[in-house]
């Protein structure tokens, strides 16, 4: 084999225990934050927990990529060819997510019924069966909104519109 | 560390020619380069549903969405139970796959083997329990272009998300069968003793970086759809 991995240092079964029970830890916790956001209301309280489920990925991706796919023992050469095209990826998330809020807050801004349909609300449906389950579904969706634009005013407006 | 500065002395020596500058064998630097062009494709595809999602005033509440598990009643409610077992088995399948490159590089012919068959079962199983949700999802009335569920806050939802989902889901699906399906023919070279003649377990690791890219992606896939 290549010459790289007598440099490797210690067991490598021992680090591959150590990597498993990093990953398992690293996703329980995972698990428990995500149990925890379903009673958080707060719009910051969820905001901060998604934030930290977010860093945890990344420290996922981390372990997996350096340990598993055996990364970070390879040529400093070969790491940086792969890492660097792939910090393409934070000027993509930057750039599409601010685009897609920015899209939102335009569409809430200048037309009226995007917003409006925010404000609707529709009632939960049961489980059903099948795709017959799923156009009742469906229908029953279009049809909820209406009933309620009886009694808001504004509503029936926008629903008369469409037609 | 003293990896890395055994690298940079010999430095000039690397991009002198004659070698490899990256010390790694063709296919495996092939295998890393088909890898990051999946992951774009993979990226592109998550980084459309967040813009979506961005874009849009509600979304489905995943705990709502995803609460019910196999051989469960009709009014389950254990939201986060099955994925977290999904979850689980591909991290193990990929720890098997660690221990059978690791028995490839020792020679070790009986454990490459075993390690093999223990990480197709555990890919043959992430797919049966994704073969399950989807047709649960589906008699829920969920497909491309149908979405039963309402958002979070009570308003009607549009079909964003259950086509973000199955299209997702569903092509990282499709690598896990074609991970399965590499995994089975490295097996069958492995019984068949294609490795032992060439000397070398080289393969099996190029296989393993497909399938633990394959977890990789499980992760972000994970976290975006079933914890945001």
């Amino acid at each position: 084999m290549s010459n790289h991995d007598t440099h490797e240092h210690g067991d490598p079964i021992a680090e591959i225990k150590k990597v498993t029970i990093i990953l398992s830890v690293l996703t329980i916790i995972e698990l428990i934050l995500g149990f925890w956001m379903i009673g958080v209301t707060s719009e910051g309280g969820r905001l901060a927990i998604k934030g930290t489920i977010v860093i945890l990925m990344l420290a996922k991706a981390f372990y997996i990529v350096a340990y598993f796919m055996h990364l970070k023992h390879e040529l400093k050469n070969l790491i940086m060819t792969i890492v660097v095209p792939l910090a393409l990826f934070i000027w993509f998330i930057t750039a599409f997510l601010s685009d897609g809020n920015s899209f939102r807050n335009l569409r809430n801004t200048y037309d009226p019924h995007f917003k409006e349909q925010a404000t609707i609300k529709v009632e939960a449906k049961e489980a059903h069966h099948g795709e017959e389950g799923a156009k009742e579904a469906t229908e029953a969706k279009e049809a909820a909104p209406a009933t309620e634009a009886k009694e808001a005013a504004p509503a029936k407006a926008a629903e008369t519109e469409k037609k | 560390m003293s990896n890395v500065t055994t690298a940079s002395t010999k430095e000039a020596k690397w991009w002198n020619g004659g070698k490899s500058p990256f010390d790694v064998e063709y296919g495996k630097v092939m295998m890393w380069y088909f890898l990051m062009s999946d992951a774009f494709t993979f990226g592109a595809f998550l980084i459309a549903y967040g813009t979506v999602r961005f874009s849009t005033n509600g979304w489905p509440n995943p705990n709502e969405v995803f609460k019910s598990y196999p051989f469960a009643g009709e009014g389950t409610n254990a939201p986060l139970v099955f994925v977290s077992i999904m979850t689980f088995i591909l991290i193990v399948s990929s720890v098997t796959m660690v221990l059978a490159v690791h028995a490839g590089k020792m020679m070790d012919k009986k454990g490459v083997v075993r390690n093999m068959i223990l990480t197709i079962i555990g890919g043959i199983a992430f797919l049966s329990c994704q073969a399950w949700e989807w047709n649960h999802l589906h008699h829920e009335g969920a497909w491309w272009g149908m979405n039963p569920f309402i958002n979070a806050d009570g308003t009607a939802s549009s079909t964003n998300f259950t086509n973000f989902f199955f299209t997702i889901t569903g092509f990282h699906g499709f690598h896990v069968f074609s991970g399965v399906v590499i995994n089975i023919i490295m097996l069958i070279m492995t019984l068949t003793n294609q490795f032992e003649k060439r000397g070398h377990y080289l393969m099996i690791e190029k296989a393993g970086l497909y399938w633990h890219f394959v977890d990789l992606v499980w992760v972000f896939v994970f976290t975006c759809f079933y914890l945001l």
